[in-house]
């Protein structure tokens, strides 16, 4: 069974949610990147979102926007990120960690190069925000035959036969996006999210993950009551920026803390 | 004979273009795709789209024997297609109109676009205050600086110019912003792409719509030398004046068809934006499959060339099309052949045009050499270079 899928099993057991929290490998610096991962781990991560840095990250507000152009000014690039990974598996071999990103780093090794690449490096699940299922060819099965996890997004404005197609195309879980618009927006509509993650749980076992839009305690925990996993990015990634050297580690600890305990709370 | 028929219903010529967007923008995609499908062959909307043509934009734009040009080079015939009498300076407007009417057909009150010279953006301003539709333009805040007069032209006209601070601070971070603006507000906004990149079904519907560019040049050369040209060359950022006047060729046997690309201080420094010529590698980039300036990790490398058009990383999914099956050709000129190709017009011809232009004009110039005098060379002149006076003044140490 995989990391994720095991994560997912216990957590039910448990009658708990994941908290997963996203960071941007490279950000602020490389060298903090695989120390942010097991603080994370430390105050209450189930799993890891690990950003991809991208030149182009159409998908992201202007919060994830610059903790890419941080690690890029650091030349953190894909290969980099995997020995991150790599890394941090010394010391955790069972924190599930998911890569977020977009198709052009995997488009320039390919599909089956990245697979192995990834695989080597132990990474549990893949989401390829520009890859969507019509479009991604053999990356799936090159993914699935390596048992890693393709994690596919679902919006508000996916209807229920695309709802179909994804999710037999996904595994390990589905990540909701709460609102439209990207990253780091504001106004989430809890009541509208449950009704849609209730619809689509209809269509399929997969865990639901639930991100974008997420910000305090508060919406932490209204999500966790609807959502198997709560997914929080552009707030932890504002806490690595609002950071200096001294308190990041302290910062994120703090922010992890809170959030924990709301969606353990719910 | 097999007639070119691209792309595919999924938008696909070949291993390029399709539809690489994020899942929130697939429905909007979606919906675009099948409004296209229904309007594109509407009477109705065809004869609105033609009539706007004809009285607001100035069409058909003349075919121009440049003689003395001609002369001057020594060797084929060169003709200019006058994209610059356009009704706003270049060929931009073309495909605007159309993506505005159907806006307003999908009951969209707001347009946006994303501009790097800025002919986009005015050509989407203009529609927008003629139709009455809000306008918002993102540009790149280099661009914004190089192309002062056209930033105040769409102010002028009512739009506001968002300019966009990220990245390269060029025409592909405005595409990435509009492309965020749009998912944002995607009820209620209608994206008007200005190349012919972006996902599915843009590179069709811009190249659509730039058609005509082609169409009247095929009917023009006719009446006036008999026959077609033996070349037809254009510049290429994204590529939509190329595509424009190279698609209604595709099926004419015997017509060469040259895209020029910007090499700006030389390939060989790799300060250049020619992905084609160069040989880059094949990646993704705003929603579509193409080649693409990137370096080893897949991050999307800074581009120059002095014309702001034609600084873009990647290139519209047909010109890899064509380029792969070898039913175009793509060159690159530097920066300074297309300065020297600019004040050649200038001076020969009384024509002033735009430096995104010069570069295709640079390389018709080098290929009239190697032609005998009967033969024929049509070159797009899909801009005029007045929004560039400033660029050229201070290459020359000049200020206004």
């Amino acid at each position: 069974m995989s990391r994720i899928k095991t994560v997912f099993a216990t957590l039910k057991q448990q009658g708990k949610t994941a908290l997963i929290p996203y960071i941007t490998a490279g950000d602020p610096h490389p060298k903090f990147t695989v120390s942010l991962m097991h603080t994370l781990v430390e105050h209450g991560a189930d799993m890891i979102e690990l950003g991809v840095p991208f030149s182009d990250p159409m998908a992201d507000g202007p919060v994830i926007q610059r903790a890419s152009e941080r690690a890029l000014s650091h030349k953190v690039g894909l290969t980099a990120v995997l020995e991150m990974v790599r890394t941090f598996r010394q010391t955790d071999q069972l924190t599930p960690i998911i890569l977020m990103g977009y198709a052009n780093p995997i488009e320039a090794v390919g599909p089956v190069v990245f697979a192995d690449n990834a695989k080597a490096a132990d990474v549990d699940g893949v989401i390829t925000v520009d890859y969507p299922p019509e479009e991604c060819g053999s990356f799936v099965n090159e993914l699935r035959a390596r048992d890693i996890d393709p994690v596919f997004l679902l919006s508000p404005t996916t209807d229920a036969k695309r709802v179909e197609l994804i999710v037999n195309q996904a595994s390990g879980f589905v990540y909701y996006v709460s609102l439209k618009g990207v990253t780091g927006a504001v106004n989430l509509d809890i009541v509208e999210v449950a009704g849609r993650v209730a619809s689509i749980r209809e269509q399929t076992n997969l865990p639901v993950g639930v991100g974008f839009g997420i910000r305090d305690a508060a919406t932490a925990k209204a999500t966790a009551a609807i959502a198997d996993a709560v997914v929080v990015g552009s707030r932890m990634v504002l806490a690595i920026e609002g950071s200096n050297e001294s308190n990041l580690l302290s910062n994120v600890a703090n922010l992890m803390t809170e959030l924990k305990t709301a969606v353990d709370a719910a | 004979m097999q007639l070119y028929d691209m792309p595919d219903a999924r938008g696909h010529f070949g291993q390029y273009g399709g539809t690489f967007v994020a899942e929130t923008l697939v429905e909007a995609l979606e919906e675009l795709r099948v409004m296209y499908e229904k309007y594109r062959y509407d009477p109705v909307f065809l004869a609105e789209y033609a009539y706007d043509l004809k009285h607001f934009v100035g069409r058909p734009s003349p075919i121009y024997h440049a003689k003395r040009l001609s002369d001057k080079v020594g060797g084929a015939q060169i003709y200019l297609k006058r994209e610059d009498l356009n009704h706003t300076g270049a060929h931009k407007i073309n495909n605007t109109i159309g993506q505005a009417l159907l806006a307003k057909r999908m009951g969209k009150p707001r347009v946006i676009a994303e501009t790097g010279a800025g002919q986009h953006g005015v050509a989407t301003a203009t529609i927008a205050a003629r139709l009455g539709l809000e306008c918002v333009v993102y540009m790149g805040s280099e661009d914004v600086k190089r192309q002062a007069p056209n930033v105040f032209r769409m102010k002028l006209l009512g739009a506001t110019v968002v300019p966009v601070e990220s990245g390269s601070k060029t025409l592909k971070d405005a595409l990435n912003e509009a492309m965020r603006d749009w998912v944002t507000n995607v009820h209620n906004t209608f994206y008007i792409i200005g190349t012919v990149a972006g996902p599915h079904p843009y590179p069709m519907m811009v190249r659509d719509f730039q058609a005509v560019i082609g169409v009247e040049s095929k009917q023009q050369m006719m009446e006036m030398i008999g026959r077609q040209p033996d070349a037809v060359v254009a510049c290429v950022g994204g590529g939509s004046n190329a595509m424009g006047i190279f698609y209604p060729y595709i099926d004419v046997p015997n017509v060469r068809l040259i895209g020029v690309e910007a090499a700006g201080l030389g390939l060989e420094t790799g300060k250049h934006a020619a992905p084609l010529t160069s040989n880059s590698a094949v990646g993704v980039l705003h929603g579509n499959r193409t080649y693409l300036m990137q370096d080893a990790d897949g991050n999307i490398i800074e581009t120059h060339s002095v014309s702001a058009g034609l600084d873009y990383p990647g290139v519209g999914p047909e010109h890899a099309w064509l380029k792969d099956i070898n039913r175009a050709e793509y060159v690159a000129v530097t920066d300074d052949e297309a300065m020297a190709a600019f004040h050649n017009l200038c001076r020969t011809e009384g024509i002033i045009p735009a430096l995104e232009t010069s570069h295709g004009l640079a390389y018709a110039e080098k290929l009239a050499k190697t032609l005998n005098k009967d033969q024929v060379i049509l070159v797009n002149l899909s801009g005029r270079g007045d929004k560039d006076i400033n660029t050229v003044a201070k290459l020359a140490n000049i200020s206004l």
